[in-house]
């Protein structure tokens, strides 16, 4: 890396550390239990706004996996998100009525509260409708792989955003409280992934799935972002600079191999294509708060109302992590 | 006679007190070292812990580091205490507190018992170890090390490399023939009596003192000196990757560890409940089995090369190879065949027939991906979206090999056609790509356009093609190339047709008996005149005499290239 770049750079992450530094003050905090935290503990950062009907299952999924901690940035829910969040005992929620694009997409809040709690831990940062999936993720909880992850002293965990959808209209079946969404959106695009390399980052930039092939197909460039980087052993200076897409310092964004090799990786099932996706793309398309002008709503809209289904007879049923590395969507690495 | 432990421990120290009490609790006296950077108040809960047991007792603590002489002081002192305070041992185990007892007591001390005399220590001559960290082996014993590998590695290597540029070398003191080996051993009271007690021995220690990574070399080599029966192999189930790092066992490999047959397993995840509560309950002793590693030997070697190779041909988050180390451009052998479906009418549905292969038309058409049978989707989801594939075009050709993975993949190629991936299965051995040169032209010849604007179209496409031929002509081709020109290829088009057959189904007895219906071409040399009247150079089709059109050219051997 070229002294020039590396100032640049340097001075990016100073930046969107000076922004989440800034922007504590939106944060109010409604249960701050963080004195509960363990130093061993795995700890959960979330944004969220009205997602009070996934967030049983979602915390059940990650206190299974044993994770010590939560810390959610409640963004202005109005359906009781904040109050059921508040009154668990492992929860620990700030509540903010500023804007989400303001924030950088929420991630200026995250980096604060990620300097601030998560600093020293293994931090998983997802959003409610991600379901982290590592290798063995059924026999061994998340320790066993952050202990492994020590001892290589590897800092980050790639997962891939995986879209999930079920057969038929997305709305068909409704989704109960506390189901495991992936009964439902139980299917996904195995094999549609298009990889290239940041080089200002060094993060793979991944596109493709059913976003890609169904809502893109015409401006492949447009396409959301699949890299992720959840997994995180956070120290002060970090800071996420695109969502969890990437990172600075930028090293940590090499959670690939060069050489031929595969290093571990996992996946994040992401839950999004489950009703009630209609009123809730109505809802962002009002508020224009997501990124590039939200025309990832817009491209929802136009074709949610014509052609629901992403289902075809090519699509992969989900079983387990053992499929998911079979197919080359994640990897043991050298973890046996 | 029984066998005595010397546990090393400086983490999870609950874990072994668990094991040290197993052990002790079941005959075998145990001597503890515990790392001197262990606080003392965890040092002091460990005492307590295992205070009831009188054959438990804790030796002098040293500062452990990776790889220095610490360990091995630590080990002779532990040694030294066991075998003066329990003359009933006759074999020392050396052990770490991550180490788990895989099978009864009993059944290791009836094992040893009828072994009175045998070593079990690996003890390997420098010149066979293929899994020394940092590629020095016989150096180890030849230079001096004074800078720590894992934390001054610059300085390290700067120095192992000053000294190798002036020549120097220890002497090794005589009668040492340097061996190394696993640091887990288990040797007979004599052997280790002697080492311990060897009139020599300050001359050793001295040397060895220097040696790097001692702990792997100082039982093992003295060892050679005084034992008279030595198994070279462990009794510790130990697993290194190829970083030197230790492969740790989880519940889920319970199964795998009891089928192992081995008596002592490390290194154990502390919190795997399952499998301490397994091995440590109490079971009868009625196994005489030798142990039996082989299982997980495959498995963690299986990890190791998945790290270290990966599967040929995937492209995915973790595993993204830069040009030229892709250990595998594909995943699997295809073929591209360059226009055979402008010479023949259906040629795709024919060549299906013939072969057990999945057959595309042209992947890399202008307006979409032409799926077989006309789909509009493949494998994996790949869609046939002409704005999605060229996005991409490397990774669209890579996610199809790989989504179709156990079946042969042949698709059509030609000059309209998506030149992106040109070098990409040019250079990949993989690809076995057919060349008819110039059949482009054909579907020109029977076209109803403009002839200027045929002129133009002709002129683009020979461009194009010539610049694919001359990649596939370059020195950097790895693939299988076949050129024919077209006046060739039609001459005799069986010879071909049946060679490229074979090679997709090597093992089909079945001969060609129909060929592909040809599209006709009576005046097609005029066809070829007439755009040279046009100022045009038609250059890849071979010689088409102008009239008389069904006289075949003189016959030519096709060529092959690589």
């Amino acid at each position: 890396m070229g002294l020039r770049q590396a100032i640049r750079l340097r001075r990016e992450r100073r930046q969107r550390q000076w922004r989440a530094f800034r922007k504590r003050r939106q944060l109010k905090p409604v249960a701050d239990r963080t004195a509960k935290i363990d130093a061993r503990d795995v700890i959960v950062f979330c944004t969220l706004r009205n997602e009070r009907i996934r967030l049983p299952y979602f915390l059940r999924y990650y206190r299974d996996m044993r994770v010590g901690h939560f810390i959610f940035v409640d963004n202005d829910s109005t359906d009781g998100s904040r109050e059921y969040l508040a009154a668990q005992p492992d929860c620990s929620v700030w509540t903010t009525t500023a804007s989400y694009k303001a924030a950088a997409f929420g991630m200026d809040w995250l980096n604060h509260l990620l300097r601030k709690y998560g600093t020293g831990h293994w931090t998983l940062t997802v959003d409610p409708d991600e379901f982290f999936v590592y290798p063995f993720c059924d026999t061994r909880p998340i320790d066993a792989l952050t202990d492994w992850l020590d001892t290589y002293r590897i800092r980050s965990f790639p997962a891939m955003l995986l879209d999930m959808y079920p057969k038929g209209p997305i709305d068909a079946v409704p989704y109960r409280e506390g189901q495991n969404p992936f009964e439902i959106a139980c299917w996904l695009d195995a094999g549609n992934y298009m990889i290239s390399r940041n080089r200002k980052m060094q993060n793979l930039w991944i596109q493709g799935g059913p976003r890609a092939r169904v809502f893109f197909a015409e401006d492949p460039a447009a396409a959301p972002s699949l890299n992720k980087i959840p997994l995180v052993k956070w120290q002060r200076g970090f800071v996420f600079a695109s969502s969890t897409h990437m990172i600075l310092p930028r090293g940590l964004n090499m959670v690939y191999d060069e050489w031929g090799g595969e290093k571990a990786s996992g996946c994040l099932l992401h839950a999004k294509f489950l009703s009630p996706l209609s009123a809730k793309v109505a809802e962002e398309m009002q508020r224009r708060e997501h990124y590039a002008g939200s025309r990832e709503y817009e491209a929802y809209s136009a074709r949610l109302e014509t052609e629901p289904d992403l289902w075809t007879k090519w699509s992969e049923k989900y079983i387990n992590w053992r499929q998911l590395e079979i197919l080359g969507l994640m990897s043991k690495g050298n973890w046996a | 006679m029984t066998v005595g432990f010397i546990m090393m421990c400086h983490t999870a120290l609950d874990r072994a007190a668990q094991v040290a009490r197993y052990w002790a609790s079941h005959g075998a006296p145990v001597v503890v070292h515990v790392d001197a950077r262990v606080p003392a108040q965890d040092f002091d809960a460990l005492g307590r812990a295992l205070a009831d047991l009188d054959s438990v007792s804790f030796c002098t603590r040293f500062k452990c580091d990776w790889g220095t002489w610490s360990l091995v002081q630590a080990a002779q002192t532990g040694a030294t205490q066991l075998l003066a305070r329990h003359p009933e041992v006759g074999h020392v185990f050396l052990a770490s507190g991550a180490c788990l007892p895989l099978r009864p007591l009993h059944e290791l001390a009836d094992y040893l018992a009828a072994r009175p005399n045998t070593d079990f220590i690996e003890s390997v001559t420098t010149a066979e170890v293929g899994w020394t960290v940092g590629g020095i082996d016989m150096e180890r014993f030849t230079l001096r090390f004074p800078f720590s590998w894992k934390k001054r590695r610059r300085l390290f290597d700067a120095y192992v490399d000053f000294q190798r540029r002036i020549g120097f070398k220890r002497k090794i003191p005589g009668g040492i023939v340097p061996h190394l080996g696993s640091q887990w051993w288990c040797l007979s009271r004599p052997t280790l009596t002697a080492i311990l007690q060897a009139p020599d021995r300050p001359q050793h220690d001295r040397y060895f003192k220097r040696v790097w990574i001692p702990d792997e070399s100082y039982f093992q080599s003295l060892a050679r000196i005084y034992a008279t029966n030595i198994e070279s192999r462990s009794l510790t189930l130990s697993k290194f990757d190829y970083q030197g790092k230790p492969h740790i066992f989880y519940d889920d490999h319970l199964q795998l560890l009891r089928r192992s047959d081995c008596f002592v397993a490390r290194k154990i995840w502390p919190k795997a409940e399952k499998l301490y509560a397994t091995f440590l309950s109490d079971r009868p002793a009625e196994s005489l089995a030798e142990p039996n590693p082989s299982k997980i030997d495959r498995l963690f070697s299986k990890a190791v090369e998945r790290r270290t190779r990966g599967r040929p041909g995937l492209y995915m988050q973790s595993r993204f190879p830069r040009q030229d180390h892709e250990n595998g451009k594909t995943s699997a052998q295809y073929s591209i065949l360059q226009g055979f479906s402008d010479l023949f009418e259906n040629f795709e549905g024919w060549l299906a027939k013939y072969v057990g292969a999945r057959v595309h038309g042209h992947l890399f058409g202008p307006d979409r991906a032409a799926f077989s049978g006309g789909e509009t989707m493949f494998n994996g989801c790949l869609s046939d979206s002409a704005a999605l594939r060229d996005y991409n075009p490397r990774g669209f050709l890579t996610n199809l090999i790989w989504n179709g993975r156990g079946e042969r993949q042949c698709f059509m190629f030609s000059p309209r056609d998506t030149q992106d991936i040109n070098w990409f299965t040019a250079t990949d051995p993989n690809a076995q790509i057919s060349v008819i040169s110039g059949a482009w032209a054909v579907p020109l010849f029977h076209s109803q356009m403009d002839f200027s604007e045929i002129r133009r179209e002709a002129a683009r496409l020979q461009q194009i093609e010539i610049e694919h031929l001359n990649i596939l002509r370059s020195m950097y081709v790895k693939a299988r190339v076949r050129i024919w020109t077209m006046a060739e290829f039609i001459e005799n088009p069986m010879e071909p047709l049946q060679m490229i057959i074979d090679e997709i189904s090597p093992r089909a007895t079945r001969r060609l008996t129909e060929a592909p219906q040809m599209i006709d071409l009576t005046g097609f040399g005029q066809f070829l005149q007439n755009l040279k009247n046009q100022g045009m150079q038609p250059r890849l089709m071979g010689d088409f005499p102008v009239a008389g059109d069904t006289v075949p050219p003189p016959r030519r051997r096709p060529y092959l290239v690589k």
